[in-house]
């Protein structure tokens, strides 16, 4: 290991670092949209479910709070894409 | 319980999230050409091209996003489930992918006005659409335009 450490250039190690944490950060900030998207589309289908002539009122709040939970995934994007080396 | 069985059948006949998606698209071809124009006073042709190519990203992920939608609920709630979670993963993966490519692609992409238009223009579109959206029993989707009026002089006119 230490090996292939020695092996590096000066700069290459702090790339490569911050490629992972790149990579880390967006994965990380993906999750919690992801579980907010499930409580949006899990309580629009239960509302379909209980009252199916409500359905395209559901639907259209279900795609704005699904647009909205992913702006938030969007931002750990943005960190993404500023860290990429 | 009630019966889902109608509400596949109207799925294919009440589509809000595709109207919204396509008033989505229409409203970023009009702000487009400030963003552009902002990414090009600060960044050059690079902003404007960066600009550019994040409104794009932006509009394709709110038509995918809403055809997704529009393709599940016709087959089953189940489907609608587990269809948005993958689409949100494969989005968001897409993203990525797109994202390394146009960076490591050379040195006309500007990274600072393409995360600023991609946030800003994503927000920014939602919450105006939000002013547009009807979302009661009689219109699901976006509100009704207006009727013109017409007068009884302009009736006798005609």
């Amino acid at each position: 290991m230490l090996n292939v450490l020695a092996q590096t250039a000066a700069g290459e190690m702090v790339e490569g670092l911050k490629a992972i944490g790149a990579g880390l950060g967006y994965g990380l900030a993906a999750i919690g949209p992801g579980i907010g998207i499930g409580t949006v589309v899990g309580n629009a289908i239960s509302a379909m479910a209980r009252q199916p002539e409500s359905a395209g009122m559901a639907r259209t709040t279900m795609f704005l709070g699904i647009a909205f939970t992913e702006a938030l995934a969007l931002i750990g994007f943005v960190v993404f894409i500023l860290l990429l080396p | 319980m009630a019966d889902t069985s109608s509400l596949v059948a109207d799925a294919t006949v009440v589509t809000p999230e595709r109207d919204i998606a396509r008033d989505l698209a229409r409203r970023a071809v009009w702000v487009a050409p400030v963003f552009v124009v902002v990414g090009a006073i600060g960044w050059g042709a690079t902003g404007a091209a960066s600009s550019a190519i994040a409104l794009a990203l932006v509009v394709a992920n709110f038509l995918i996003g809403a055809a997704i939608i529009t393709r599940a609920v016709s087959i089953s709630l189940n489907a609608l489930y587990g269809a948005v979670l993958f689409g949100y993963l494969i989005r968001l993966g897409a993203l990525a992918v797109i994202a390394v490519v146009l960076k490591g692609s050379g040195d006309w992409f500007a990274a600072v006005p393409f995360a600023i238009t991609l946030l800003v223009t994503h927000l920014g579109l939602l919450t105006w659409e939000t002013r547009h959206v009807s979302a009661s029993l009689a219109f699901p989707g976006l509100m009704p335009q207006p009727v013109p009026q017409v007068t009884p002089e302009e009736n006798h006119s005609k």
